[in-house]
């Protein structure tokens, strides 16, 4: 449940989206993507309005790539059919030219070996990564991260977080929803507390994590300090 | 294991020295009856083949369509929705023996033009009819298990409704649901023996002509065998096609 985000994200703008549990991060998301029924309020990708009567709603995700908690990877299919897939059905692509760009991209996450293979056989990194080049692989506008770490082994974590860093030095539009303070703090242009379904407070990571101006963002960080997640 | 041979050894034994075991396994295990109506039988379960294999056809096809329609979200599916589940509670409520009654005498009877009145006609459509409604149910319970999580993922890609079922849905749906499917179709495979009642001389007709010449029951236990023998392997054969699945997809068969 939402009521009343406002946010703007700019062409190759990073923005971290923090805050407890049920705050509405994921939700955002999912709205962005059109995935939970928006009842008020509208979304403009590229000065397009999403939310509008008669958009094609599949044309509309097919912009946006979203990446989940849970991987959500098709486990009947093979990585490389994971990657192509979308590619022939959605976008019409060749298999030729699905299979060269997904080759490409699992080559740059260093899947290579892994085309393959099932998703059942791969650490819960090496399948993140793949998730990853699956929504890559139709080029879109903005990416949206979904708490792509929260299901993995602390020691895999990592591996998914350069990818991501990889991918904000390339310029991608991206907006992460993450309990990795540190990681945001790096990779973050900008972040917003969410609480209540509402951004209580936005602002460059130098501010927002040294000096917040709000008692509950400044309460939030200090129990993810006293966690030891910062 | 000692304690079941045991078992059976008693039972067996029981069985044999019980007074009315002579008449028995002369009327029902005659080695010459047996030698002699086997082949006849045999030939006629060409037919039954024949009939199951169209029907499972048939219905694989025809229950699937069921279950999608079933599944169809929304208001304006309503009327679809409708259609196919009360089409399932009749076709399930119906006794298979009836249905094949009815349509294998009757439809002929209405002597409409053009209408086939072939019993192998209306047998196999009969039972296509009915096994759609029990396997429509197994695909819709496939359907349902596999996690909501897949179509967000699939229609995430820009997928539709239609590409997400076709290449996401269905096919783990279907996988799952094999070993269910063939129990129907065991079902199905031994229900094309029902065909006789229409009087069409397939095996278990054909098992009736034998046994009511000779005066022996021998041909029943010749088709019985008939059937045990072609079940048996279909069942080890899906264990097999689940276990290599399994291997396929975790690798190493480690679990």
């Amino acid at each position: 449940m939402l009521r009343g985000v406002d946010l703007a994200v700019e062409d190759h703008e990073v923005v971290c989206l923090i805050g407890a549990s049920g705050s509405g991060k994921s939700t955002l998301l999912r709205c962005i993507d059109l995935l939970e029924p928006v009842d008020a309020g509208r979304i403009w990708i590229e000065g397009d309005e999403v939310t509008a009567a008669g958009v094609d709603q599949n044309s509309v995700r097919r912009r946006i790539g979203i990446v989940f908690q849970a991987f959500n990877l098709f486990p009947h299919m093979t990585v490389m059919r994971n990657v192509t897939l979308a590619q022939e059905k959605a976008l019409e692509r060749s298999a030729a030219q699905a299979r060269t760009k997904a080759t490409e991209l699992l080559g740059r996450f260093g899947l290579a070996d892994k085309a393959e293979d099932y998703p059942d056989r791969l650490s819960g990194g090496q399948q993140q990564r793949v998730a990853i080049a699956r929504a890559l692989a139709l080029d879109p506008d903005v990416m949206l991260l979904d708490e792509v770490t929260s299901a993995l082994d602390p020691v895999l974590v990592a591996e998914v977080l350069d990818a991501i860093r990889e991918l904000a030095v390339g310029g991608m539009t991206m907006v992460i929803a993450t309990h990795e303070m540190g990681f945001a703090r790096d990779v973050a242009n900008r972040v917003a507390f969410l609480e209540q379904g509402r951004i209580l407070e936005e602002g460059p990571p130098e501010q927002m994590f040294s000096e917040p101006r709000e008692e509950a963002t400044r309460r939030f960080l200090d129990r993810i300090i006293a966690a030891g997640r910062m | 294991m000692v304690s079941t041979l045991v078992f059976f050894a008693i039972v067996g034994l029981l069985i044999i020295r019980s007074s009315g075991w002579p008449v028995v396994r002369q009327s029902f295990f005659d080695g010459e009856e047996f030698a002699l109506a086997f082949p006849e039988i045999l030939s006629k379960f060409g037919r039954n083949v024949f009939i199951f294999c169209v029907a499972e056809v048939l219905v694989l096809t025809f229950a699937l369509l069921l279950a999608v329609l079933r599944s169809l979200p929304g208001p304006v599916f309503a009327p679809l929705r409708l259609f196919a589940a009360a089409y399932t509670d009749i076709f399930r409520g119906v006794p298979t023996i009836l249905v094949i009654a009815l349509l294998g005498f009757g439809m002929p009877a209405l002597e409409l033009k053009g209408l086939p009145n072939s019993d192998v006609f209306w047998a196999i459509l009969a039972l296509t009819l009915v096994y759609s409604a029990y396997v429509a149910e197994v695909y819709r319970a496939g359907i349902e298990s596999i996690h909501p999580s897949q179509v967000a993922s699939a229609r995430s890609l820009g997928l539709t409704r239609g590409q997400s079922l076709r290449h996401v849905v269905l096919p783990q749906a279907v996988r799952r649901v094999v070993p269910p499917l063939l129990n129907d179709f065991i079902g199905l495979q031994k229900d094309s023996a029902l065909v006789a009642f229409l009087g069409y001389t397939e095996a278990l007709q054909q098992a009736r002509i034998i046994q009511a010449t000779d005066f022996n029951f021998t041909p029943y236990v010749a088709l019985a065998l008939i059937y045990v023998c072609i079940t048996i392997p279909q069942t080890r054969f899906v264990d097999w096609l689940i276990a290599r699945e399994r291997t396929k997809r975790q690798g190493g068969g480690e679990l």
